[in-house]
């Protein structure tokens, strides 16, 4: 399971710089030192609660649209309000929540969890996260003029000045420049963070399964938002110099944007959930006491899934002009993506199986992602066999499949990695209480929500519809769905409240509340700016395992937790 | 304890019977709709109900392990988790079986798809002739190919426009009509569909899947209504404000009716035409004094009118 890698003995005979410390100084904590700082763990988390504040935004705007769905022929939206509101709600939730939330687990974690003093670019790294703030406001400062109406994916030619002729989607295009620059720098800042700064004896084998995650994230980034990149440029050299690129009427192509668009989208839906995959490979492990099943089969899946994530673009437009042996290579290419999927799904599975499962707030989020995302897997084949999507392509029966995917992948694990690293970032516990409050509202207010929809995309619902007729017979999915997205509010604001509330007055955590296998709980929660005062040589997968072994057979006491021991006595 | 595993039976087969019958009433919330609509409809729905079985089957036991595994080992009193990494003959099985039932899937795709994809012939023409099975080779393709006996088909150009469907019928009448498309019942009829200015998407979803109207591109699809009635769907691309309220509607009649429909249509377009180019006269007359006047106002004059 741990074989010796060539690059220890290098390692060993190479002589290590370091630093001697003298003394201690307390770190800075007035308002200044968030602004200038360069360092992980707070630029971290100027990501976490960045994406959060975006995260509510986005979350408003999803309940004025099913407010407004609640009813048929309701007038509390104008048509181009809602237009409005879908294209922020789509922009906001992928661009300014997801992929930033992870930056965010990614900058705070990976450092710490592969033993390195900060991320190889520092300075880079705060230029990334000002330039996804900055990228954000661009796009919210649209609401005092007309904010984009095109959908996220800005379809030309309505997103064309001739159909879209207000600078909201100039704001959009600029937003995705900006915020796609600044994954783009983050993701080579991962790449060479995880490539160049391991702990000694960390080899690829003995790498967190997060690391893993980031690492695949960070490449599909660098492949995809390059694309994303090119094809946003285009649509403002089209809107504004004159470009045809994508204008049928001077010989430009409405289907060469879809291709180059969803070349950048499909692989971002992977950007959104292979890093709550890998989350859930660090989660269940710890609180199943039991090694995680099938290391190398989850970072293979995680590759496999990558590499495969790129050929299935077109599954995103099987309705649109395409020949059938086109249709035929992307529906079977969809259908291979589902296997490296069902593996991981296995191997989750299997390390809870014979384990000895604590019940926290973290490991609730985590069961929740699988059993909801095992659906969204499910409805994915059904809408990847073309002849089937072409009755469900564009109704809310996809509405639901996406949002049981990237909910629960994103969502609900990032609401697992609060949960988890929350103790880590700030020093204090989250109430189990709350939180499990918080989960239950949460995963029923979801199901709630976005089961009916399937039924409403068969019954002949398209998406994006701003209302719909009495004689339709859709008001009875509608009014459900409406009352699950109240229900699953409530549960977010008790997260934000326990959030709130456990900044003052949680309990300590001490430096490892969860004892847990990886390297950033070797350290003081929260860790000091230079993380580890030495850091330890790594044998294993699970170094704070060997650490504690250590630990007992130094002082001849016996640890209390013990692998394979319940966290708590009962 | 055989009662419970006797109710769990009755319930599984309820629901596979649900899924595999799946009665006109139940389309619409577990399948999708096609009821007695047309026959590329019917065989999605039966193509998309095999997957519901097999994916119910999936769901059922993934989900089932999952709540097992959650609720037989969670921390008690003495448990010790096992510590195991890994067995390589469970990765390569579930592997391989995933793999197994996916081709399982494709291969039943591929049989289906020459009844979803290729139109077949007509049972009658438009004038209600009927029309020999003979000669009905079907071919795959690459592209929609024609039906057999295309001479007895219908082709229908379908043009989306913000916010309306045109439908240009064939013949030299040059036919055409807005948002409800009238098609007489056991004709094949073929669809060239294409927009004006932004993307659409035609969808009936009784009549079979939805194609996506784009400018610059012809895209196809076809149906045979063999029941008289209408049938409803709207715009399923984002098209702009209002696309929520950019309807379609086909209404399949008898082959008599729609001749006289189409007779109707005819004097209709024609008696417009005549209208038009009497207002066009009279307006171009009313500028011409206008211009002779030199008012700068004239153009909002005209628009007053």
């Amino acid at each position: 399971m741990t074989p010796i890698t060539t690059e220890s003995t290098a390692l060993r005979t190479r002589p290590r710089p370091h630093i001697l410390a003298k003394r201690v100084e307390r770190e800075d904590q007035g308002w200044t030192s968030w602004i200038t700082t360069v360092d992980h763990k707070k630029l971290g988390i100027m990501y976490l609660v960045t994406s959060f504040v975006f995260f509510i935004l986005g979350g408003v705007e999803a309940m004025l649209m099913r407010t407004q769905l609640a009813l048929p022929d309701n007038t509390l939206l104008t048509p181009e309000k809602y237009n409005q509101l879908l294209t922020m709600h789509g922009t906001t939730m992928l661009f300014l929540v997801v992929v930033p939330f992870w930056a965010g687990f990614g900058n705070y974690i990976v450092p710490l969890m592969i033993g390195a003093r900060d991320m190889a670019f520092p300075r880079i790294n705060a230029w990334s996260y000002w330039m996804y703030l900055f990228g954000g406001i661009v796009l919210y400062a649209s609401l005092l003029f007309v904010p984009p109406e095109a959908g996220w994916t800005s379809y030309p030619p309505l997103s064309s000045k001739e159909y879209s002729p207000w600078n909201g989607q100039e704001a959009w295009i600029y937003m995705i420049h900006l915020t796609g620059l600044s994954s783009m720098l983050g993701a080579v800042n991962f790449v060479a963070t995880i490539h160049n700064m391991r702990a000694p004896g960390m080899g690829w084998g003995r790498m967190p399964l997060f690391c893993w995650g980031i690492l695949i994230y960070a490449y599909l980034i660098i492949l995809a938002f390059s694309s994303l990149a090119a094809t946003v440029t285009m649509l403002l050299i089209d809107r504004n110099f004159g470009g045809n690129f994508f204008d049928p009427t001077e010989s430009g192509s409405v289907l060469l944007y879809q291709h180059l668009f969803w070349f950048f989208g499909h692989p971002e839906v992977y950007i959104l959930v292979l890093p709550g995959f890998a989350a859930a490979s660090e989660i269940l492990p710890v609180f199943a006491r039991k090694p995680i099943f099938g290391y190398k089969a989850i970072a293979a899946a995680t590759a496999a899934i990558a590499f495969l994530g790129a050929l299935v673009w077109a599954h995103h437009m099987f309705s649109a002009p395409l020949s059938t042996v086109v249709l035929a290579f992307f529906m079977l290419s969809s259908f291979l993506i589902a296997v490296p999927t069902g593996v991981k799904i296995f191997n989750w599975i299997a390390t809870l199986w014979r384990g000895s499962i604590e019940f926290k707030v973290a490991l609730y989020f985590t069961a929740g992602f699988i059993a909801t995302f095992l659906m969204g897997g499910i409805t994915g084949i059904f809408l990847a066999v073309f002849p089937v999507d072409w009755q469900l392509h564009d109704t809310y029966f996809v509405v639901a499949h996406f949002h049981y995917t990237a909910f629960a992948g994103a969502a609900f694990m990032i609401f697992a990695s609060i949960y988890y690293w929350f103790p880590k970032m700030t020093g204090r516990m989250l109430s189990e209480g709350l939180g499990k409050a918080s989960f239950w509202l949460i995963f029923i207010g979801f199901h709630v929500t976005f089961l009916i929809q399937h039924s409403a995309g068969l019954d002949g619902m398209p998406r994006r519809i701003y209302e719909y007729s009495e004689a339709s017979g859709w008001q009875l999915y509608n009014v459900i769905s409406s009352i699950g997205s109240y229900i699953l509010a409530l549960g977010v604001l008790i997260t934000m409240i326990n959030v709130v509330r456990s900044l003052k007055r949680g309990a300590y955590a001490g430096p490892d509340p969860w004892k847990g296998n990886t390297l950033e709980w070797f350290t003081p929660s929260p860790p000091p700016p230079h993380n580890f005062d030495v850091v330890p040589r790594i044998r294993s997968l699970e170094p704070m395992r060997d650490i504690r072994r250590q630990v007992e057979q130094q002082t001849g006491v016996d640890q209390q937790f013990q692998p394979g021991r319940p966290l708590t006595k009962v | 304890m055989l009662s419970r595993r006797a109710l769990l039976v009755a319930a599984g087969a309820g629901l596979l019977g649900i899924l595999l019958l799946a009665p006109s009433a139940m389309a619409g919330v577990f399948t999708p709709q096609a009821e007695g609509g047309s026959t590329n409809a019917e065989e999605i729905r039966i193509l998309y109900n095999l997957i519901g079985v097999i994916g119910l089957i999936v769901f059922i036991g993934v989900e089932g392990l999952l709540i097992y595994c959650l609720v037989k080992y969670r921390a008690q009193k003495g448990t010790v988790a096992a510590q195991i990494h890994g067995n390589t003959r469970l990765e390569v099985g579930w592997t391989v079986g995933a793999a197994l039932i996916l081709v399982f899937l494709i291969v039943f795709t591929f049989i289906k798809l020459d009844d979803i994809k290729n139109p077949p012939a007509s049972l009658n023409a438009p004038d209600g002739t009927p029309v020999s099975a003979d000669g009905s080779v079907q071919f795959a393709s690459t592209d929609q190919p024609a039906p057999p006996n295309p001479e007895t088909a219908l082709n229908i150009k379908v043009d989306g426009q913000q916010y309306v469907w045109r439908y240009q019928y064939p013949g030299d009448e040059r036919v055409f009509a807005y948002e409800t498309m009238v098609v007489p019942r056991g004709t094949t009829v073929t669809l060239d569909i294409s927009a004006d200015d932004v993307m659409h998407s035609f969808w009936i979803p009784a009549l079979g899947g939805k194609m996506d109207a784009v400018p610059g591109y012809v895209n196809k699809t076809w149906f045979r209504a063999e029941n008289e009635g209408t049938y409803t769907g709207q715009c399923a691309e984002l098209c702009g404000r209002n696309h929520a309220n950019m309807y379609a509607q086909v209404d399949v009649v008898s082959p008599e009716e729609y001749q006289r429909w189409y007779a109707q249509q005819v004097e209709a377009i024609d008696e417009a035409q005549q209208l038009g180019a009497e207002q066009r006269q009279q307006l171009e007359a009313s500028q011409g004094e206008q211009a002779a006047q030199g008012g700068g106002g004239a153009g909002g004059a005209t628009d007053d009118q």
